[in-house]
């Protein structure tokens, strides 16, 4: 009907130009601005990348259990990164004090070296995950259930709750003391360097200038996390109970309808997310070796960011978001100011929000009823 | 305006604890431990009510009101510390000269996108910052122009006196920088769902909290000593300053809930979409309750300051947050009495009683405590100890019955009457 | 366009309507959900005074089409013109400021408020007093909420509702919570209403008043109706045109009786070869009720 042509105005208003050059101009800044330091030692800059990848492959496995938890229930889990915490403190114990490592030693005294770490390794890990698991299920029929139709934010604030008491409880001193532990890894620590080729550092001296460091734990962290994220994929893709949590995710009267046990399913969801954020616990301890009753909740609250960031509900996606978060930490730690990555973290958040509310890999919109 | 007997009664009851306690105070007979928590229960008071008309009235679950109280504390507290240990008026003028050209910039830029029909948040949101941006780089040029002048005029006065009428202006722009700062972070986050917008004040409160330990490196505040906390905060707030507060506050939040404004925000609380449906702009109200309550929030920060004269960014860690939450959840969403009594139990019972009868481990165990209490109270009660109880003065006053007069009326009510009568 | 209009001309033959400009003209109207066309190339004009129905099958799109309307969802493509001004971009609520106003298939009242303060919500547009009155309840807001509360009064005694001013809106039954509703969209003052599913969930009493009360307050408010409704009494009892959606598309258009017959709308609601066992059945109806 209109034929006039739209004016300057409504061109930049109806392709938001305004908000774009704004970020534009934002991100320009910042590339600069790390861009420039990269530039002035790239190997520091290649060490940054190594030490994000790190982080981000262990915010990756307490991302996805907040991104199973909340597609499922729509709850925002704030215990979960205390469940991490516990986790880590489990693998604190079973290596501290029951030296849980070193059974393949002991019971079977042939084994090659190699071999005897590895499955020492791997049951300090099962175990802090069946821990974590048995904790998030307790906590989920003792404290979520009976509120499961309740309005939502009554849940979110039991989970608040709950998340006070782990690490309340926690700080008590015959529990985990409210102080700082050394937590001893169960296996020792081996680095490399990189320069001219691959080096192994020995213990005590120093890497040459120029050269990026990488240790066993970043290869461990690695491949634990892309053993369970397989897993995972395929528990969700083509298992009976993954088939089970994606119907109860979409329509939770329905499957009811259809035969699903319901609240079972929610319990498994809880389990398998806490058994994640358990071995990510462990994984972080190895990295970071410090525990403290209040370790999970910034992680915790990063590997969030990261879901949404992501897009809540979507397992690649959580992934992806970890990643990035990562890489954001350790870039603002390094380039920007040490303590201002929870808070670049937070504003990542927020403008991931207001670009793409449902995420990167978020659903679209569907219909409300 | 007809007194009614409710109103007379709420006021005579109000003025004599208040008027009790100045004078139980004056006399010696309370002792500074529990002056000090008086005061401090009716700080909280004030938090948690602004807590609970983002909260319990307009249905926003925010964890970033200890953000704002943060913000109007250290903000209040440069203002006072400036003046007494500085012995000039720089924090006076250049922060109320700021504030006051950044309120401008927002009116400004408000009008300036309602007449750019159809623009996108985010190009909103960047033409808000930019404005904020210009607005304080020339506020704060204004201030420093201003700041021999001001001193000179302050010196003047007695030396009581001035502080007195610094610490005032200083607690209110401590509210007026924290509602403008909310104003700023409502903008966007505001329109998120419920648990996104929690999850984004959360972050604030971090964001607030980082800067806080970093106040003296990254803000370039030396004064406020980063994480080895400001001291040397006068300390001016009586029980007659943060009582005055307390009641200009109550009065003003009911005079609000009981007017069209504070039907329209309980209405979002209720359900957004009717409230659309019925032609209430959900983002103007939500903007307003969220302004409002962080104003109530900075006010409070403000007065606390000015209690003990001494400030950490501990006491701003988000883990405190959960002490307005609990009050408002224990004294009832949606209840200015209740949160008003919570606050002060909260104050006298488990920050006074409890720490002189309990052994000492017991500091170690009250996190435990809280938190189960906070469960059990969702799992049983979860409309408040008080639940929906008001005191009269507070309930909303429901209008004499309506009966028909006119003969149209009489004839319209039986038409109706007749045309209804199946159910 | 791919629909069929049984009779383009109705409309003309009911109302000379078609001098007038439509009040409501929504061309080519689609909505996608992700790939699915919830909507797709939706027409209808609405003519001031008329009370048209918008019939169709489960999941066709109605209350799609109510929600493009109001703004809660943004349209794909095409366009919704109220008195000439374009809806599509505009917030709910300055929808609902231009006049147009809107029930909920599944009731949706400010559930923990009086009944009172329900219709007095609708008046907030135009209380006439601002933020600073509202604080300090001067003499402008005694004034301007005296005049807004007896308003609402006097609204709820035309829903014969004036008796149950004070009840909590989730406390009151059923079909009183469907006449609050009611009557809170006609608090806003709209030329425009539209009502979806009013007589879910009624029994044959209760419809019947309903019905009654539709007429009324269409004559009293001089509205003009769009209305969704699963029930063919009502649909066929007051709607003078009836537009038929499935699977997001419009199948048919006309009068009551023209739909009653159409092989196309019977077919959507009975699936195929269902028409010859309507007609019987319509016979037998007929035979019945004709008696």
């Amino acid at each position: 009907m209109n034929a006039q042509p739209p004016t300057l105005l409504e061109r930049i208003l109806k392709g938001k130009w305004i908000g774009k050059g704004f970020l534009l101009l934002v991100g320009l800044v910042v590339v600069w601005w790390v861009g420039g330091k990269a530039l002035q030692s790239p190997s520091l800059f290649l060490q940054q990348i190594i030490n994000g990848i790190q982080l981000g492959f262990v915010y990756a496995l307490i991302a996805l259990g907040y991104t199973m938890v909340y597609g499922i229930v729509r709850l925002i889990n704030f215990a979960h990164g205390d469940v991490f915490m516990f986790g880590a403190f489990v693998s604190y114990f079973s290596v501290g004090l029951f030296q849980l490592h070193l059974w393949p030693v002991r019971v079977f005294p042939g084994l090659s070296p190699t071999a005897a770490i590895i499955l020492g390794t791997v049951s300090v890990i099962l175990l802090s995950m069946v821990s974590c698991a048995i904790l998030a299920i307790t906590i989920e029929r003792i404290a979520y259930k009976p509120l499961r139709d309740a309005p939502r934010i009554s849940a979110l604030i039991t989970a608040i709750g709950v998340s006070f008491f782990l690490e309340y409880f926690g700080a008590l001193p015959f529990v985990f003391t409210p102080n700082f532990i050394t937590y001893k890894r169960p296996f020792e620590i081996v680095t490399w360097y990189v320069k001219d080729g691959i080096h192994r550092l020995e213990i005590g001296t120093e890497a040459p200038p120029g050269s990026v460091i990488f240790s066993n734990v970043l290869i461990i962290i690695i491949i634990v996390s892309l053993i369970l994220l397989v897993g995972l994929n395929y528990i969700v893709r083509r298992t009976k109970i993954g088939k089970a949590m994606r119907a109860t995710a979409y329509d939770k009267p329905t499957s009811r309808l259809m035969g699903i046990n319901v609240d079972g399913v929610i319990s498994t969801t809880f389990a398998i997310g806490a058994s994640l954020a358990g071995a990510a616990g462990v994984l972080y301890a190895t990295a970071y070796p410090q525990v403290v009753f209040w370790m999970g909740i910034i992680p915790g609250l990063k590997a969030f960011v990261a879901a949404v960031l992501g897009g809540i509900g979507s397992i690649p996606g959580a992934f992806v978001g970890a990643l990035i978060m990562g890489q954001a930490e350790v870039i603002s730690a390094g380039y920007i100011s040490t303590p201002m990555r929870d808070a670049v973290a937070f504003t990542i958040l927020i403008l991931v929000l207001l670009i793409r509310p449902t995420g990167i890999f978020g659903e679209p919109e569907r219909e409300k009823a | 305006m007809r007194i009614d007997r409710h109103t007379l009664g709420f006021w005579v009851v109000l003025l004599g604890l208040i008027i009790l306690v100045q004078v139980l105070v004056s006399l010696g007979i309370l002792s500074p431990f529990w002056e000090t928590l008086l005061k401090i229960g009716a700080v909280m008071a004030i938090v948690s009510l602004g807590l609970n008309l983002i909260y319990g009235f307009n249905g926003q679950f925010s964890l970033g009101q200890w953000g704002f109280y943060a913000i109007g504390a250290y903000a209040a507290a440069d203002v006072t510390y400036r003046w007494t240990q500085m012995n000039n008026a720089s924090g006076l003028t250049v922060l109320f000269a700021a504030v006051a050209l950044v309120g401008v910039a927002f009116f400004l830029t408000a009008k300036l996108v309602a007449r750019l029909r159809g623009i996108d948040p985010l190009s909103a949101f960047a033409l808000y910052i930019v404005a904020t941006l210009i607005a304080a780089v020339i506020g704060v040029q204004i201030g420093i122009a201003l700041i021999a002048p001001v001193t000179q005029l302050l010196a003047t006065l007695p030396p009581g006196l001035a502080l007195q009428i610094v610490y005032l202006i200083a607690v209110l722009l401590g509210g007026c920088l924290a509602a403008e700062v909310s104003y700023l972070f409502g903008l966007p986050v505001l329109t998120l769902g419920s648990d996104y917008f929690g999850i984004a004040t959360l972050g604030f409160t971090i964001i607030v909290k980082v800067l806080l330990d970093n106040s003296d490196t990254l803000l370039g505040f030396e004064e406020m000593k980063g994480a080895r906390g400001m001291v040397g905060i006068p300390k001016t707030t009586s029980w007659f300053w943060v009582a005055l507060f307390l009641v200009i506050v109550i009065v003003l939040l009911r005079n609000l809930l009981h007017s069209s404004h504070g039907r329209a925000i309980v209405s979002v609380r209720e359900d957004e979409i009717a409230a659309k449906a019925m032609g209430i702009d959900v983002g103007q109200q939500k903007t307003l309750a969220f302004v409002l309550g962080s104003l109530f929030a900075g006010l409070a920060g403000g007065l606390y300051a000015h209690i003990n004269g001494f400030l950490h960014p501990n006491t701003f860690n988000f883990i405190r947050s959960f002490d307005p939450m609990i009050i408002v959840v224990f004294g009832g969403l949606g209840s200015v009495s209740g949160t008003i009594i919570a606050a002060f139990t909260w104050a006298l019972v488990l920050e006074g009683f409890l720490r002189i009868l309990l052994p000492t481990g017991f500091e170690t165990w009250r996190f435990v405590v809280y938190p189960l209490f906070l469960l059990v109270m969702m799992l049983l009660r979860p409309q408040g100890l008080f639940g929906g109880f008001e005191f009269p003065y507070l309930r909303p006053v429901l209008p004499r019955p309506y009966v028909p007069e006119t003969e149209e009326q009489v004839a319209l009510v039986h038409a109706v009457e007749e045309a209804t009568e199946g159910d | 366009m791919s629909t069929v209009t049984s009779a383009p001309s109705t409309s003309a033959t009911i109302r000379d309507a078609s001098a007038e400009r439509p009040l409501l003209e929504i061309q080519g109207l689609t909505k996608e959900f992700g790939g699915l066309k919830a909507v797709n190339n939706f027409d209808i004009s609405i003519y001031p005074g008329e009370l048209v129905g918008l019939i169709g099958p489960n999941g066709a799109g109605k209350t799609t089409v109510f929600n493009l309307i109001t703004g809660i969802y943004t349209a794909t493509s095409g366009s919704i013109r109220y008195k000439g001004i374009e809806l599509i971009g505009l917030q709910p609520h300055e929808i609902t400021r231009l006049g147009i106003a809107r029930t909920f298939q599944n009731i949706r009242l400010f559930p923990n408020l009086t009944v009172l303060d329900n219709v007095r919500i609708a008046y907030h547009t135009h209380a006439g007093y601002g933020i600073f009155d509202a604080f300090t309840h001067n003499h402008r807001y005694q004034k301007a909420e005296k005049e807004l509360t007896e308003r609402a009064q006097e609204f709820l005694s035309v829903f014969n509702l004036h008796t149950r001013q004070g009840e909590i809106a989730k406390n009151l039954p059923y079909g009183e919570q469907r006449r609050l509703e009611i009557a809170r969209a006609l608090a806003a003052s709209p030329e425009l209403l539209l009502l979806d599913e009013p007589a879910a969930g009624m029994n044959p009493k209760e419809v019947a008043s309903l019905m009654d009360l539709i007429h009324f307050i269409r004559e009293r408010f001089n509205l003009t109706i769009l209305l969704i409704e699963h029930q063919m009494r009502v649909v066929m009892g007051i709607c003078e045109r009836i537009t038929v959606m499935d699977f997001g598309e419009v199948i048919a258009r006309g009068t009551p009786q023209e739909i009653q017959n159409n092989e196309k709308v019977i077919e959507a609601y009975l699936g195929r070869g269902a028409t010859a066992l309507s007609q019987k059945l319509q016979e037998k109806r007929g035979y019945a009720t004709g008696s």
